[in-house]
C-alpha cells in the first residue's frame, strides 16, 4: 500500500515538472535536425576539436534515455564499459597520496583554453567533499571524506582497492550513467594517476581519512 | 564608479570566506548577496547601457546609419520591452531570433557592416568592448520591470525551443557532459557555485532574468551569448558558432522556460 502511494506521489511530482521531459516525446525527424545542427553549429577551438561532439554508445543511450535507459540496455553497456577497464599491469592499485591530493584540487584540462601541453586534473573537490580542510568544494557528487571508514563494513583490503580504482577508471561500469567522468576510459587520467588517488581515498594517512 | 575598487572589495570578501572556514556553502552565498547590496546603488552595466544608448542613436557603419530603426520585434525603433519577448520568429528573415542575432542582423542591413567583422570577435576583453555588447546592455535594460513572454505561437519558435530541449540533455565530449549534468539537480554546486536547476521554473527564471550581467571577478559586461559559450566551455565542447542556430535554439529553451517572471537585467554576478 504504501509502496503504491509513493509511486503515484512520483508520477505526480514528474507531471506537475513544468518542464517536459524528453523521453516519451521522441521524434526521430526532430533528433535528425538536432544532431544535423550540433555537426553544423560548432568548430574546433585550441585543444577541444569538433569530434568530441560525436556521441558513443553511452552517451548516445544516455542521451536518448535521460540518463535512465531500460535495464537491460545498461547491464548490457555496464558489461561492456567493465570490460574495456585495463587494470594494472602489476596488480597494485594504491599510488602516493600527496600526489593524489594535488591531483583532486586541480580542476584544469580538457577545455579550448587550457594549453595542448597543460596536464589534466582530476577535477574531484569540484564536484566532492574529500578532505576537512578543504573548504571550496562542490556537491555534485556525494561526500568522499573519511572514505575508509565510510566503506569498512562493505568493503575491505584489495577489493575496495580494486573498487576504487575502477570507479575513477570508468565509473559508468558500475552505473551507466552516472555524471562523474570516465577518467581511464576517455584517457583523461594515467594509470599512475588514478593510483595516486585510490591511495588519496583509502590510505589511512591522507587527508581524507586522517582523524 | 571606479571598477577597480568594485573588484577588489569583491576579491577581499571573497578571501574573507575562504579564511573563515567551514559553514562555506551558504556563507559564500551570503557574501555576495551582501557585496550586490552594498554596490547595488550602482550597477557597472550601468556604464554600458549608456555607451549602448549613445552608439544606437550614432549614424554609424558604411551606410552611417544609427540603429534607431532596428526592428527588435515590437516594430522598427521600439526598444522598450523588446527583450521581455525574445527569442521569436522574424517574418523578415525567416527564421527565430534571439537579441544578438536580431542586432547582427540590424547591423548588417541597416549599417552595412559586413557579419564576419561582427561575430568573429563578439565578445569584450581588458582593452576591448564591441559595440555589439554595449548595445546588448542597453536594450535589455529597457525591458526592466517587464514581464517576460515569450511566444511558440509560430511553429518555428515551438520547433526552436524542442531543438533547444534537445541541445540541453545532450551528453558528450570527454567529460560526457551535457547542459542537463549540472543543471537539472536542487542546491548543489561545483567547488563554491551554486548551480541553478533548470528543470525548476523557479530557477530558470531567476537565472534568465539576471542576465546579461555585469561579472565582477572579470571587470566586464557580458552576454547572454558569452554565458552559453562559456558554460559549453566549461562542457568541454568545442566552441559554439555566434548567433547560430544551435545557440538561439537553446537561448529559446532558456528564455520560455523563464515566462512570467519580471525581467531585472542587466545583473550583476560574482
Ligand atoms: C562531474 C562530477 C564529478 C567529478 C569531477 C568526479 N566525480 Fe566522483 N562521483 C560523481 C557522482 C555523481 C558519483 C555517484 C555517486 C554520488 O552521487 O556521489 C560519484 C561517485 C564516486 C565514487 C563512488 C562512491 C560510491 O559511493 O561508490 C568515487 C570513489 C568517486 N566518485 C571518486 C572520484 C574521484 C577520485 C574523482 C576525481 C578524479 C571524482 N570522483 C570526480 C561525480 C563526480
Ligand atoms: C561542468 C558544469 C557545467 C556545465 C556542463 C554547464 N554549466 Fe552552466 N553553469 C555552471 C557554473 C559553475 C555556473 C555558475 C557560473 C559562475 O558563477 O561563474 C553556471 C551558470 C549558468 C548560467 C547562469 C546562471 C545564473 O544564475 O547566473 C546559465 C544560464 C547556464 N549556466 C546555462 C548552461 C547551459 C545552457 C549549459 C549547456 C550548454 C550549461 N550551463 C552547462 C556549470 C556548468
Amino acid at each position: 500500500m504504501m509502496k503504491t502511494k509513493y509511486a503515484v506521489g512520483f508520477f505526480i511530482a514528474l507531471i506537475g515538472c513544468p518542464i517536459a521531459a524528453l523521453a516519451g516525446d521522441k521524434n526521430d525527424a526532430l533528433d535528425a535536425k538536432v544532431i544535423s545542427i550540433i555537426k553544423r553549429d560548432f568548430h574546433d577551438k585550441g585543444i577541444a576539436r569538433l569530434d568530441r561532439i560525436n556521441q558513443d554508445s553511452v552517451q548516445a543511450m544516455c542521451t536518448q534515455y535521460l540518463n535512465n535507459p531500460p535495464i537491460v540496455d545498461m547491464e548490457r553497456l555496464e558489461a561492456e564499459q567493465e570490460k574495456a577497464i585495463k587494470w594494472p599491469a602489476d596488480g597494485k592499485y594504491m599510488g602516493d597520496w600527496k600526489a593524489g591530493e594535488k591531483l583532486a584540487q586541480s580542476g584544469i584540462g580538457m577545455t579550448w583554453s587550457d594549453k595542448p601541453d597543460a596536464i589534466p586534473g582530476g577535477n574531484c573537490y569540484n564536484c566532492h567533499q574529500l578532505s576537512a580542510k578543504e573548504i571550496s568544494y562542490g556537491t555534485l557528487g556525494r561526500s568522499l571524506l573519511h572514505f575508509r571508514a565510510q566503506f569498512s563494513q562493505i568493503r575491505s583490503g584489495e577489493e575496495l582497492q580494486r573498487y576504487v580504482y575502477g570507479h575513477i577508471y570508468n565509473a559508468k561500469a558500475y552505473n551507466l550513467c552516472v555524471k562523474m567522468p570516465r577518467f581511464g576510459h576517455l584517457g583523461i587520467l594515467t594509470e599512475a594517476q588514478i593510483k595516486d588517488l585510490v591511495a588519496l581515498l583509502l590510505d589511512p594517512e591522507s587527508p581524507v581519512n586522517k582523524q | 564608479m571606479n571598477t577597480h575598487i568594485i573588484k577588489s572589495l569583491f576579491f577581499v570578501l571573497l578571501f574573507s570566506i575562504y579564511g573563515s572556514v567551514v559553514q562555506a556553502a551558504s556563507d559564500a552565498t551570503d557574501e555576495i548577496a551582501k557585496y550586490r547590496e552594498m554596490i547595488s546603488d550602482g550597477n557597472p552595466a550601468d556604464f554600458d547601457e549608456m555607451r549602448g544608448e549613445n552608439l544606437w542613436k550614432k549614424p554609424s557603419g558604411p551606410k552611417k546609419v544609427s540603429m534607431q530603426k532596428c526592428d527588435l520585434g515590437k516594430g522598427s525603433g521600439i526598444v522598450k520591452g523588446a527583450y521581455a519577448e525574445l527569442p521569436k520568429f522574424f517574418p523578415d528573415t525567416d527564421r527565430v531570433q534571439d537579441l544578438e542575432s536580431r542586432l547582427v542582423s540590424c547591423m548588417t542591413t541597416l549599417q552595412g557592416i559586413p557579419e564576419k567583422e561582427i561575430t568573429t570577435k563578439p565578445f569584450g576583453g581588458d582593452n576591448y568592448k564591441p559595440d555589439i555588447e554595449s548595445y546588448v546592455a542597453y536594450v535589455v535594460g529597457q525591458s526592466k520591470g517587464v514581464k517576460m513572454n515569450v511566444s511558440l505561437n509560430h511553429p518555428k519558435e515551438k520547433e526552436a525551443y524542442e531543438i533547444g530541449k534537445r541541445i540541453f540533455f545532450y551528453r558528450a565530449g570527454p567529460y560526457d557532459f551535457a547542459c542537463a549534468t549540472c543543471h537539472t539537480q536542487d542546491k548543489i554546486r561545483i567547488r563554491m557555485q551554486d548551480l541553478p536547476n533548470f528543470n525548476k521554473a523557479k530557477d530558470s527564471q531567476a537565472a534568465y532574468v539576471s542576465w546579461p550581467a555585469y561579472r565582477v571577478s572579470q571587470g566586464l559586461f557580458r552576454s547572454f551569448q558569452w554565458r552559453l559559450n562559456d558554460c559549453f566551455r566549461q562542457q568541454r565542447f568545442p566552441e559554439p558558432q555566434y548567433v547560430s542556430e544551435l545557440t538561439i535554439d537553446l537561448a529559446m529553451f532558456m528564455a520560455r522556460n523563464a515566462n512570467d517572471a519580471i525581467y531585472a537585467g542587466p545583473g550583476l554576478k560574482r
